[in-house]
This record gives C-alpha cells, sequence and structure tokens, in this order.
C-alpha cells in the first residue's frame, strides 16, 4: 500500500529546501560582487593572493593530518587489544572516547591552559613547539569520538581473533599484525574516520584561538570583522569542502573490509595476475 | 617466551599474563587522562578552591552573580528556543520526508543534504546568514526593495537572540532530522493498519499509539540539540563578536583575560558548564534506552 504524496509534506519540503539554500545562494551571489557593477570572481583570488589565508590554511592542515595520525595509531592498536583481550576495559575506553561530546572544546582547552601552563610541572604553552603539540593533542581528543566509532564499527565487521591467530600461528609479531593485517582491513574505517576529523578541525576556533595559533578558525573570525566579500567567498568554499568531505567519509566508511583504496587498481592487477 | 617465564613464576602462567594485557590498554588511558581526564579534574577542582588554597564554596555561590547568572540563563534561553524549534522542525520534515510518500530521491537528497548541513557550523556559517540576513545581506535588502519593508525596522536584528536562534537551526534541524529517522522508520505499518481496523482517525492513531512511542525518542533528541547548542561558541563569536555574553563567550573572554576579576570564579563557570552538559546526555541516553525498546 503506498501513501499518496500530502500537500503539507510537499510544503514542508520546499519551506525547509528554502530555508538551507537561501543562505548558500545569498553568500555566492554575494561573493561575486567584489568588483563593482560585474560579477567577478575577485573575492576569491582575493582570499588566495593572500598570505596570510593561505599560511592559517596549511597550519590547520598540517595541525589537523598530525591529528588524524596520532589518534588513529592511538585509537587503533587500543580498540583492536580491547576487543581481544580487554573486553571488560571496553565500557571504560569507549566512555572515555565519548566524553569529548560532553565537555565543551572551550572548557577542555581551558583545562589545559592550566595545567600546562607556564608555572606548571610541564610548561608546554610557553615554547612554540609546545603550544603546537597541545593544539594537535586538543584535536586528537576532540575528534576521538569519530575515530572510536569508525574503528569500532571497522573491528567489527571483521574477525579479529581468527586473523590474530592465523597471523600469530605463522610467527607474526603483535606489532606485525596491528601493522599489516588490522590496519589495511580497516583502512576505510580509519579514512572515513581521518575525513570527519579534518572537517572538524580545520574550522576549530575555541582551541586555536586560546592557544594563540595562527590557525584558521581565528583567522576566518578576523576576517569577518575585517572583510565583507571575502568572508562570503570562504562560506562557499567551506560549504563544498564540508561537501566532499562527507562524501569521502561515506565513501570509505562504507567499504569492505580489506577492499582497496581504488578498485580500479584491483581489477587491473587481477586482470595482469590472469595474464 | 612464556616457557621462561614459568621457570620464576611460581604462581603460574596467568596472572602474569593478566598483568601485560592491561599494558595494552596504557597509551590511550595515559593520554586521554594527561589531555582530557586530568585537565578537567583541574578545573574542578580550582571551582572548590579558595584565592588562599583550601575548600571553598564561594566560586559556586558566586556563579549566583547578577553577570554570571544572567549569562547562564541566557545560553538556556538560546540553547531552548533552538532546540524546540530545531525538534519540531525536524521532525516535521523527517516525517515529511519519511511518512509523505515523497520520491526516493528527495528523501536521499534531503538525507545527504543533511549530513553535510549538520557539520557545516561555525565561522562560515556565520558568514552565509550575514550574507542573508545582515543589514546588506540579500533577503534583507530584498524586503527593502520589493515590499518597501525593512525587516531591521521592528527590531529585529541577525546579532542579537532570534537572529542567532534563525541561524543554528542550519545545524540543528538537520541533526534532529538524522537522529529521529530511525525511529519514524520504526512506527511499524502494522500498527497504523491494525489502529486502522479498529476504526481509529489518523489523529486518534498519532495522539494513542505513535506519540507515545516516538515521545521518548524526540525528548532525547531535543536534550541533544540543546547540549548542541549549549556549547556553540564559533557561531556567535563570527556573528557578534564577544559582545553577546553566553556562557562560552564569557569563559572564552574570562581566560583571554581575567574579565571575572577571580581566576577560581572561572574554574566554577567551566563547572557549570560541564554540569549543564553532563545534565542534558545523561538524559538523552536514558531516553534513547528507552526508546529503543521499540526499535527491535
Amino acid at each position: 500500500m503506498k501513501r499518496r504524496v500530502s500537500v503539507g509534506s510537499v510544503l514542508i519540503v520546499v519551506a525547509a529546501a528554502l530555508y538551507f539554500l537561501v543562505p548558500l545562494y545569498a553568500a555566492f551571489q554575494f561573493s561575486l560582487q567584489m568588483k563593482r557593477g560585474e560579477l567577478s570572481l575577485a573575492a576569491y583570488r582575493a582570499l588566495f593572493d593572500s598570505d596570510v589565508f593561505l599560511n592559517a590554511l596549511t597550519f590547520s592542515l598540517i595541525a589537523s593530518a598530525a591529528a588524524i595520525v596520532v589518534g588513529a595509531i592511538l585509537v587503533v592498536p587500543t580498540i583492536y587489544w580491547v576487543r581481544l583481550r580487554l573486553p571488560r576495559l571496553r565500557p571504560v575506553i569507549e566512555f572515555i572516547s565519548l566524553l569529548p561530546l560532553i565537555i565543551p572544546s572551550v572548557v577542555l582547552v581551558f583545562g589545559q591552559i592550566r595545567m600546562f601552563g607556564s608555572s606548571s610541572i610541564l610548561p608546554l604553552t610557553t615554547s612554540d613547539l609546545g603550544t603546537n603539540f597541545l593544539l594537535v593533542a586538543g584535536y586528537v581528543v576532540l575528534s576521538m569520538p569519530y575515530m572510536f566509532r569508525a574503528v569500532d564499527n571497522g573491528l567489527a565487521a571483521i574477525d579479529i581473533a581468527t586473523l590474530t591467530e592465523a597471523g600469530e600461528s605463522l610467527g607474526a609479531s603483535r606489532l606485525r599484525i596491528v601493522g599489516t593485517i588490522i590496519f589495511p582491513n580497516i583502512r576505510g574505517a580509519i579514512i572515513s574516520g581521518a575525513f570527519l576529523t579534518l572537517s572538524i578541525c580545520l574550522g576549530e576556533f575555541a582551541i586555536a584561538s586560546l592557544l594563540n595559533r595562527q590557525a584558521f578558525g581565528p583567522y576566518m573570525v578576523q576576517l569577518g570583522q575585517d572583510r565583507a566579500y571575502e568572508p562570503a567567498a570562504l562560506a562557499i568554499m567551506s560549504f563544498a569542502l564540508t561537501w566532499v568531505l562527507m562524501a569521502l567519509m561515506q565513501a570509505f566508511g562504507t567499504m569492505k573490509p580489506g577492499q582497496r583504496l581504488l578498485p580500479r587498481f584491483r581489477s587491473a592487477r587481477n586482470n595482469g595476475e590472469k595474464a | 617466551m612464556d616457557g621462561s617465564r614459568d621457570l620464576t613464576a611460581t604462581d603460574g602462567p596467568a596472572p602474569r599474563r593478566l598483568n601485560l594485557d592491561w599494558l595494552g590498554a596504557v597509551p590511550f588511558i595515559g593520554f586521554s587522562a594527561l589531555f582530557l581526564i586530568v585537565p578537567v579534574f583541574y578545573l574542578v577542582a580550582g571551582a572548590f578552591t579558595g584565592p588562599e588554597g583550601g575548600f571553598t564554596l564561594d566560586n559556586m555561590i558566586g556563579l549566583t552573580s547578577p553577570e554570571i547568572a544572567s549569562s547562564f540563563w541566557l545560553s538556556i534561553r538560546l540553547s531552548l528556543a533552538s532546540a524546540l524549534i530545531g525538534t519540531l522542525a525536524g521532525l516535521l520534515l523527517a516525517h515529511a520526508i519519511v511518512l509523505g510518500g515523497m520520491p526516493g530521491w528527495i528523501r536521499r537528497s534531503v538525507t545527504t543534504f543533511s549530513g553535510v548541513a549538520s557539520n557545516f557550523a561555525g565561522v562560515p556559517l556565520a558568514f552565509a546568514f550575514i550574507a542573508t540576513l545582515g543589514r546588506l545581506g540579500l533577503v534583507t535588502v530584498l524586503f527593502r526593495q520589493v515590499f518597501g519593508f525593512d525587516i531591521y525596522s521592528t527590531g529585529f536584528s541577525l546579532f542579537s537572540f532570534w537572529g542567532l536562534v534563525i541561524t543554528y537551526l542550519y545545524f540543528q534541524m538537520p541533526l534532529m532530522l538524522l537522529v529521529i529517522t530511525p525511529a519514524l522508520e520504526g512506527l511499524k505499518p502494522e500498527w497504523r493498519e491494525a489502529a486502522e481496523s479498529l476504526g481509529a482517525s489518523g489523529p486518534q492513531y498519532w495522539t494513542m499509539v505513535g506519540a507515545p512511542v516516538l515521545a521518548p525518542s524526540v525528548m532525547g533528541c531535543f536534550l541533544l540539540l540543546f547540549a548542541n547548542a549549549f556549547g556553540t561558541l564559533a557561531t556567535i563569536i563570527a556573528l557578534t563578536g564577544s559582545n553577546f555574553s553566553v556562557v562560552p563567550i564569557l569563559l572564552f573572554q574570562q581566560i583571554r583575560g581575567n574579565v571575572l576579576y577571580n581566576p577560581n570564579l572561572g574554574y566554577a563557570l567551566a563547572l557549570g558548564m560541564i554540569l549543564i552538559m553532563v545534565a542534558s546526555n545523561l538524559l538523552y541516553i536514558a531516553l534513547r534506552a528507552r526508546a529503543e525498546r521499540w526499535q527491535k
């Protein structure tokens, strides 16, 4: 029995579409008006010609990449090990991983600044390197809930006990098992978590700003105060980037265990082997 | 490897094995302790410490001072308003695409878009709304030119309470849609058919079957949205500078320059934020557990 399309539903969807699309259209239209009397991409060009923009973006990209690597190295072996050997510890690990959803980032960075401030035992905030390290650590914490969920789902889809036994019976060390069996099998899950982490950390404001880092989030706030057209251009680019990152996250998140990143390579290789 | 240990271990390999297993969780727990748990406890402890050390409740009592209390009240009202409207609007939209008989492509587009929009928060979102409802925004100018009506003359401003609520809905509504869709899909068609065959009208089905089944999910999602709005900082800063003193902004300024003139009061402010977040999240988890009884 199929229901008829109701008028009310159509009206609701149209109203929602207007609410969601008008701001995007408005930002797009505004971003083209930097030159008086004509439509141009001058606002976009102005952004990419700006060293401050490029430096802030590069800095945030590097910090996010570092957070992804550290996060994966921290989370993957831990969840693997907990699933394999310490199932009783699982609720604890899960609880810790989900804590950052409850602790607002401004509170988190406040605690870190006080704990690693100039008069503490480990004064990380007194040096540039230490502060950058603290920023990456903060990003790792922020991304923990998402990394945990992605990796945990990935590990649930493969039989880690059998894979581990197989590895052990062939004489592989623990490190080798994690590195050459577990990691490749949940590649998709890790990359999926990585894209979400990137999307969160790139525009992150509170931590970067309070640690006085010249990152992308604080840069955007400053830009909003100084300029008119560039922020609109940035909003459009940022929305497009979010879309791409979410699409990639989705694509990698639904990858089968052990599936190659680029399916074509696999078929080409298989064909090659046959021939 | 185990054999050589057995020679020295008198009480057998089992307990020793257990000890070694625990080591595997040390890096993760150590990292979390150092950068998440201990810093938060540091703040909690600070909230109960006086300027010269020693336990005190003065800081927590200080939260009731007019400036801080009004800040909490503003945050709570803003989060309530955006969560309430987000819940209702998201529910309507989810109902329209799940049960409204829409073609599949509309449903897929709305869901995909929601996944993106719920992650499109922060500074760029503020920029998009400035281009829409700011003083020179597209919609503002359109109203002025076409209808001769200045929406700012009504007292509305994008940079005030309702402007923020409208902006927040851009990530609140999609989040609601994404978390409530499974619950709507869990409404079994058999229930509706059973109700109809017993002679129930549409409204009767909704008030006596649909609403009671959905209520825990909807209330849970409402709390999730509340917490989501309560912790929002970047969007407000990009919209209002730091003139709009919700709790996250007050805390942000306190960390920047001790605007409360008492560092320990800042700890209490942070603790107050944590308590509200913990309370709404715990209730959310409890309600979700209750809602899942129907989703089997």
